[in-house]
């Protein structure tokens, strides 16, 4: 009798719970869901943007993704996504770009992090100043940097000259040699607060009685960073290297506005882009954007499983 | 000053008897445009002249300087059948793309047709169809300082070969007297649209033609267009800056303008702007056609130049085509080619004395731009943008010594083939 009414109970709670979360679920698949799962659609059909909206297109199967094209005199190529050039080509920046940025950020993150969280006068106020350049627009940053970084009239070069580190100017964001360096070093630049704002956050639930034990012991600063700080900021660690991640595979407007339609420098974001607007091909578009999604959705799953993380705890 | 101006007039309007439908009727308008120098200036003041003639409102909508920028952002909002914009400045080379969003001005420009170029009326006719009214046109000039080939004893370069030597040889002598911030030539080589008319000036002008045919063949791989591809790749790091690579037309003219360049390739804008009082080259310079190439079939210049769409979507399309109608008339032309330099479309433009003396470069242009290369546009149709792409990224990767040009243009040859399947 009695087990019957608490499972009514909880049947019943377990139904409220479900009203109240309703409306957010109901935005996130009007917000989220549907266009995810459009875009998987668009991505196995023929629709362009004239025909997207009116519904006036066919379903063509893995065409987008793999396609043997007869050209009609006996010879022939194969098509699709994953015989493309550029998207490989797009696909390898994307990796160079999100390894190479996230660790550095990870490292200098956490090199900041760390200062910011010992004791000194005006702490506060240096951790508000820190976070300045996340606080500014992709665009404006961007475009700042586009200006400090031009070959005739921007400043790095100058300081850098006068410095005599360079006997002429560089073309950052032209030289194939360069371009990519300069998009990392302004996503550098921009994301590292936010890499260390995670990791200070992280540093902040320690413990503080294990520090002190270690200080009694009288161990290495060194050896207490590798062996007590490291592993017990792991998790967070982890979470903050995961969203950087996810966030870098997806860069688009710093590279948009930095070095547009950059061979060495097009991200699979910027391919998307290209192919959906630009060149009116928006199936094509789309199926780069599933790729895109199945890609960071197998990063996230992956990191999940081999770190060990329990986002869940 | 104008807008109260004209705020003022509505409001007499308002309280006359007769005027009730005509205020019902003032409508507001916006007009899109990318810009480079003073454009938005003086659209600005054309429309606050037809403001003040019609009492309706006109707004400007402003881009980004790129065209392939600007292209991305039209398609979107036309295919949202975005009702906000009226009036579109398109490019040339768009109009077989956009055609279906644009409304037919045949029979509302009817009177005014036969006055413009035919060859630029039938640019912007689709299937029959008037998609934009020519706004100006555009044909690229060799900017040269006239003082400096003076100085150095040097005549105007006749073909590329020329041109690199002559740049070269001034280029050292006044960097040897200490002027270190001078270079020989400044051109488009971003990687974006106008990489793709500087380049095909290049092959075209060495007999290389012009990457796609009209009868649709893939000519681009041809020992003329290596070697013309070739010829401009040694430019970069010599007579030309390594950060011409990100140049497009302002970066160019920013060098040229504040006197560190020597040539200068560019459309007849920076005429005007080369000449107003905060430049520093101001009367220091000529322009001449671009040079031919070695053995080639001459000067070759890409055919550029806006025109004025007026949205199906328009709410007031009866107002956007009068607004279109009235910045395509001789008198709005006149008024920019007095103040802009700009080549007007209108025949009858080129023999006017007033323009001739002001802008002495328009009349001179008239031969340049008739005889202009124009893009393959027409015969690659829709694929023009990737077409396009392709071939400014196997020129930018040359330029900026990633894989020869033999290589480059092969292997743009491949992805053109690609590109084209069965049929354009």
């Amino acid at each position: 009798m009695a087990t019957t009414t608490a499972s009514q109970l909880t049947r019943s709670r377990v139904r409220d719970a479900w009203l109240y979360l309703l409306p957010m679920l109901i935005v996130l698949a009007a917000v989220a869901g549907y266009p995810l799962l459009m875009t998987i659609y668009y991505g196995f059909t023929d629709a362009t943007l004239s025909t997207a909206f009116s519904w006036d297109f066919d379903w063509v199967g893995l065409d987008n993704y793999i396609e043997y094209v007869d050209f009609g005199d006996g010879t022939g190529e194969y098509y699709g996504l994953l015989f493309d050039p550029t998207w490989i080509n797009a696909v390898w920046n994307t990796i160079k770009f999100t390894v190479i940025s996230v660790s550095l950020e990870t490292v200098l993150g956490m090199a900041v992090a760390l200062t910011l969280h010992a004791h000194f006068r005006g702490r506060g106020l240096l951790r508000t100043a820190i976070l300045i350049p996340w606080a500014i627009p992709t665009i404006v940053s961007a475009k700042m940097w586009a200006w400090m970084l031009h070959d005739q009239f921007g400043i790095i070069n100058d300081i850098l000259m006068g410095l005599g580190v360079i006997s002429s100017p560089i073309a950052w964001t032209a030289s194939p040699d360069t371009a990519l360096a300069a998009v990392i070093i302004v996503d550098v630049w921009k994301t590292t607060p936010f890499m260390a704002l995670l990791i200070l956050a992280g540093l902040q639930m320690l413990p503080g009685d294990i520090y002190e034990a270690a200080k009694v012991d009288g161990v290495h600063p060194v050896k207490v960073f590798f062996r007590v700080t490291l592993p017990l900021v792991r998790p967070a660690l982890m979470v903050a290297v995961i969203f950087r991640a996810l966030d870098s595979l997806r860069i688009f407007d710093l590279i948009y506005v930095l070095t547009p339609n950059n061979a060495q420098t097009r991200s699979m974001s910027v391919f998307a882009q290209e192919n959906l607007f630009q060149f009116n091909k928006f199936y094509y578009g789309s199926a780069a954007s599933t790729f895109l999604f199945l890609v960071i959705a197998m990063l996230v799953i992956s990191f999940i499983k081999f770190g060990r993380l329990r986002l869940g705890d | 000053m104008v807008q109260a101006k004209s705020l003022c007039a509505a409001l007499l309007v308002g309280v006359s008897p007769l005027a009730l439908a005509g205020a019902a009727t003032a409508a507001e308008v916006s007009i899109v445009s990318g810009a480079v120098g003073n454009d938005l200036q003086i659209l600005r003041e054309m429309l606050d002249i037809w403001q003040e003639r019609t009492g309706h409102t006109a707004n400007i909508v402003s881009m980004p300087p790129s065209t392939t920028d600007q292209f991305g952002q039209y398609r979107l909002w036309l295919a949202a059948g975005n009702a906000d914009i009226d009036v579109y400045r398109v490019d040339v080379i768009w109009a077989p793309q956009l055609a279906d969003h644009f409304l037919d001005l045949t029979e509302a420009a009817a009177d005014v047709i036969p006055n413009h170029f035919p060859s630029i009326i039938e640019s912007q006719t689709v299937d029959g169809k008037l998609v934009a009214l020519p706004f100006f046109t555009d044909a690229p000039a060799l900017y040269y300082r006239t003082d400096l080939l003076e100085k150095h004893g040097f005549e105007v370069p006749k073909t590329w070969a020329e041109l690199t030597e002559t740049a070269q040889a001034i280029m050292d002598a006044e960097r040897a007297e200490g002027d270190s911030d001078i270079y020989g030539f400044v051109f488009q080589g971003a990687p974006y649209e106008g990489l793709t008319c500087n380049a095909l000036e290049w092959v075209k002008s060495h007999g290389g033609g012009q990457i796609v045919e009209p009868d649709g063949e893939i000519s681009v791989n041809s020992p003329n267009a290596v070697a013309a591809l070739e010829m401009a790749a040694s430019w970069i790091g010599t007579i030309a800056p390594e950060g011409v690579l990100s140049y497009k037309e302002e970066d160019a003219r920013g060098v040229w303008q504040t006197g560190n360049a020597v040539f200068m390739r560019n459309w007849p804008y920076a005429y005007s702007l080369g000449n107003g009082d905060d430049s520093a080259v101001k009367g220091l310079f000529d322009v001449a056609p671009l040079p031919m190439g070695e053995g080639g079939e001459g000067s070759a210049a890409t055919l550029g130049g806006w025109n004025l769409a007026v949205s199906k979507y328009s709410q007031n399309p009866e107002v956007a085509i009068d607004l279109a109608l009235f910045l395509a008339s001789e008198e709005v032309q006149k008024y920019q080619a007095l103040n802009a330099s700009r080549l007007p479309t209108i025949m009858s433009l080129y023999d006017d004395p007033e323009i001739a003396e002001a802008q002495p470069i328009i009349p001179q242009w008239k031969d340049i731009f008739l005889q202009a290369v124009p893009r393959p546009s027409a015969p690659t149709k829709t694929s023009y943008n990737e077409v396009s792409q392709e071939f400014w990224t196997a020129v930018h990767n040359t330029l900026s010594g990633n894989g020869s040009a033999a290589d480059n243009l092969a292997n743009l040859e491949r992805n053109l083939r690609r590109l084209r399947g069965a049929g354009w």
